[in-house]
């Protein structure tokens, strides 16, 4: 099996385990939704709004799905708001959305198929930081994180 | 093998060219204005050195003949071939030129065409609409929808049909039967044929997405040669391919950062549409730039007023600004469904302009220029909305597209100086297949379907602007797309959000039925596309154009995309100084 394939039976049992484990306090968590990320958001840019930016460095929790992966088992995934019809990292000509979250597992973690609904917690980072082996430019993100199927 | 007919000189072209002989740029058959610009290029196969080749046009040296020096690159990013270059050169004597590059005993021979405009401007300012994607099926619908259709005669006309010429388009670009908005949008715009994803170039052997030959465009033409004011109008991102064909080169469409920079370069005086962030300085949060640089700025710096909701460029409009940079979303300006009933982005973005508006406010502005004005519109979500199965949402833009039609006209029909052409880039294989209707018995999609006489004329209420007050109605259209992913289809409207037919599926690179979308009143699509297909594709389909004005009679009968150009430049005499 190639690409981002992964069996079915693998993916239940990680996420057996993974649920087990720190994510399944997610719900203790600080929540933070797509929705309430920003102060403002205009064609100009956006702000971040305070509650987000007072939150940095804390352990938070976040749900959205997972864009496609680049690889079937990573530390790195997208989270973005709605499910990604199209692959920005598969099509030249597809792009981003401008609202996602760039997410840092705390350890190479199979990674679910794409499309899925995910509860992702982890410690919180804002700012623009651009990943340094493949480039991406993130003004978000969480680190040590872990996840679960929403 | 030699031939003065074009279809015998074509078919040794194709046959000999990827083995024998060495590529030359403009293709055969090129179609070229006198005095526009374009680059020459020659690859000679093998690279072979300068003294060992030679270009000639009409038996004289092409650097005689074009005015340009020679570039010459051995071995070309690396590989088996040498490129010779003459850049922005142009030729003057219309008729057919006979261009001939020997290396050896190789020899590789096309003919293009140079034509003139001898009648000088008939028309001061030409509104080139452009419905993306817009198909038959498209017209009809909007037709049905917005005028009504009662005993097989339909309640009125469409402004988009209303017109004294028509004519059938043929799409096809150099590379293939099926085009994208890219290589179609470049045909319009420059006169070539390019290939898929390019614009403003012939895709050459080259590496560089920037370092394709170049041929003009009409957002440069005008204004070099005629100082004509250019408006660039659209509700897609204005990175993308239809409106960036009207000033960009590129082999890749999706470089944005790149395509603004061409904005820039060109400055067409009114730029309107969606796709904010590759203007933003990459540490502005929201920006897709890689670097510092703030085009809004530069921009204002060049004396655009900077515009970003539908209030903001009235008002512009009102104080008479002739410069405008409008951008009134990250993404995509929604669509006239979404923005009629509150989805999609709107609640980002509520005060996004209305496409007609938009075209009302560009007329205004540039109308000011004393030598008149080119003006491109897009309704660019019709493809969108076709690529994900959305045919309502298809159809309102289209609606839309009528509307803005209909302001053009109205400025139009009080003079006689303005063509207007309506367009399609390429079609989508869509079709009107009968109505569904809920009060038939049972639960599928093909039990509610009526055909023939089980097809009764639907009860769509339009409202002042033609859009339909409700598409959930008890019977209603059956329109349906001959190109799809997996994916579940309930013959149902999509209300909420845009349609998403296909998500990523577990093997890289593969698309797979969005869940989210099947339930037990839908059935389950198997995909007629290859997987990795996400959407709906384009067809191969002639399309329809309709046009009126001074210069429009010359559509008629069937035509490639590239006479559009032709015709333009002979509406306002592009040919003379
Ligand atoms: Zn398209």
């Amino acid at each position: 099996m190639r690409g981002c394939g992964l069996s079915r039976r693998k993916v239940l049992t990680v996420l057996a385990t993974l649920s087990a484990s720190s994510v399944a306090r997610a719900d203790d968590l600080e929540f933070i939704s797509f929705g309430g990320l920003y102060k403002s958001f205009g064609v100009l840019g956006y702000e971040f709004a305070d509650r987000v930016r007072a939150l940095s460095g804390k352990r938070v929790s976040m749900a959205g799905y997972m864009a496609p992966p680049l690889t079937a088992e990573s530390t790195f995934f997208v989270l973005t708001r709605e499910p990604l019809a199209i692959c920005p990292f598969c099509q030249s000509d597809a792009d981003w959305p401008v609202d996602i979250l760039v997410v840092y597992l705390e350890q190479a973690t199979p990674l679910v198929t794409a499309g899925a609904k995910v509860v992702v917690a982890g410690e919180l980072e804002v700012g623009s930081l651009a990943d340094p082996e493949t480039g991406f430019v993130s003004q978000i993100r969480l680190r040590h994180a872990a996840y679960r199927r929403a | 093998m030699r031939s003065t007919s074009a279809g015998i000189g074509l078919l040794a072209t194709l046959i000999v060219s990827p083995v024998f002989a060495q590529t030359i740029y403009p293709l055969d058959r090129a179609e070229i204005l006198v005095g526009a610009r374009f680059d020459l290029k020659v690859e000679f196969p093998g690279s072979p050195a300068l003294s060992a080749v030679s270009v000639t046009i009409d038996g004289e040296s092409a650097e005689k003949m074009l005015g340009g020096s020679v570039e010459y690159v051995e071995r070309e990013d690396g590989q088996d071939y040498a490129a010779f270059l003459i850049r922005n050169a142009g030729l003057t004597k219309p008729g057919i030129h006979t261009v001939v590059a020997k290396a050896g005993e190789k020899t590789s021979t096309v003919k293009w065409e140079l034509f003139d405009t001898p009648n000088g401007a008939a028309a001061k300012n030409v509104i080139l609409f452009i419905g993306d994607g817009l198909s038959v099926a498209h017209r009809t619908a909007a037709r049905i929808m917005s005028k009504g259709l009662v005993e097989g005669r339909y309640g009125g006309e469409l402004a988009i049909d209303d017109m004294p010429q028509m004519a059938l388009v043929s799409t096809s670009g150099t590379d293939s039967v099926v085009t994208d908005s890219a290589n179609a949008m470049s045909a319009y715009a420059t006169g070539h044929k390019t290939c898929v994803n390019a614009m403003g170039i012939y895709c050459s052997r080259a590496k560089g997405n920037l370092s394709h030959p170049k041929v003009e465009t009409l957002g440069e033409l005008v204004k070099r040669k005629r100082g004509l004011a250019v408006g660039v109008v659209t509700n897609t991102e204005i990175e993308d391919a239809t409106p960036a064909g009207m000033v960009a080169h590129t082999r890749r469409r999706a470089d944005y950062n790149d395509i603004v920079k061409m904005f820039h370069d060109v400055k067409p005086d009114i730029i309107m549409g969606g796709g904010s962030p590759n203007f933003l300085p990459k540490s502005t949060p929201g920006s897709k730039r890689a670097d510092e640089e703030n085009f809004v700025e530069k921009f204002k710096a060049d004396g655009y007023t900077f515009v970003s909701t539908a209030s903001e460029m009235s008002a512009a409009a009102t104080a008479g600004k002739t410069k405008m940079l409008g951008l009134f979303n990250t993404s995509n300006v929604d669509g006239a469904y979404d923005r009629k009933f509150g989805k999609g982005a709107t609640s980002k973005f509520p005060d996004q302009p209305d496409l007609v508006d938009q075209t009302k406010v560009a007329i205004e502005a540039l109308a000011k220029n004393e030598n008149g004005f080119m003006l491109m519109v897009e309704s660019g979500r019709i493809d969108k909305y076709a690529h994900s199965l959305d045919w309502e949402r298809s159809v309102y833009d289209t609606i839309m597209l009528d509307n803005a039609v209909k302001a053009a006209k109205d400025f139009a029909g009080k003079r006689n100086d303005t063509l207007v052409i309506v367009v399609p880039d390429h079609a989508h294989m869509v079709g009107i297949l009968g109505t569904y209707d809920e009060d038939l018995p049972g639960g599928s999609p093909r039990e509610k379907l009526g055909v023939y006489e089980k097809s009764k004329f639907p009860q769509y209420r339009p409202d002042k602007d033609g859009y339909p007050e409700s598409i959930d109605l008890k019977q209603r259209l059956a329109f349906t797309f001959g190109s799809y992913p997996d994916h579940c289809f309930d013959a149902r409207p999509h209300l909420e959000g845009e349609f998403v037919p296909a998500v990523a599926g577990p093997e890289k690179g593969t698309y797979v039925a969005n869940e989210t979308a099947c339930s037990n009143t839908s059935v389950r699509v198997t995909g007629n596309l290859p997987r990795e297909a996400n959407t709906g594709v384009h067809a191969a389909d002639d399309v329809v154009l309709t046009a009126m004005g001074p210069g429009a009679e010359a559509f008629r009968g069937r035509i490639d995309n590239t006479r559009v150009f032709r015709v333009i430049a002979t509406a306002l005499g592009l040919g003379r100084e």
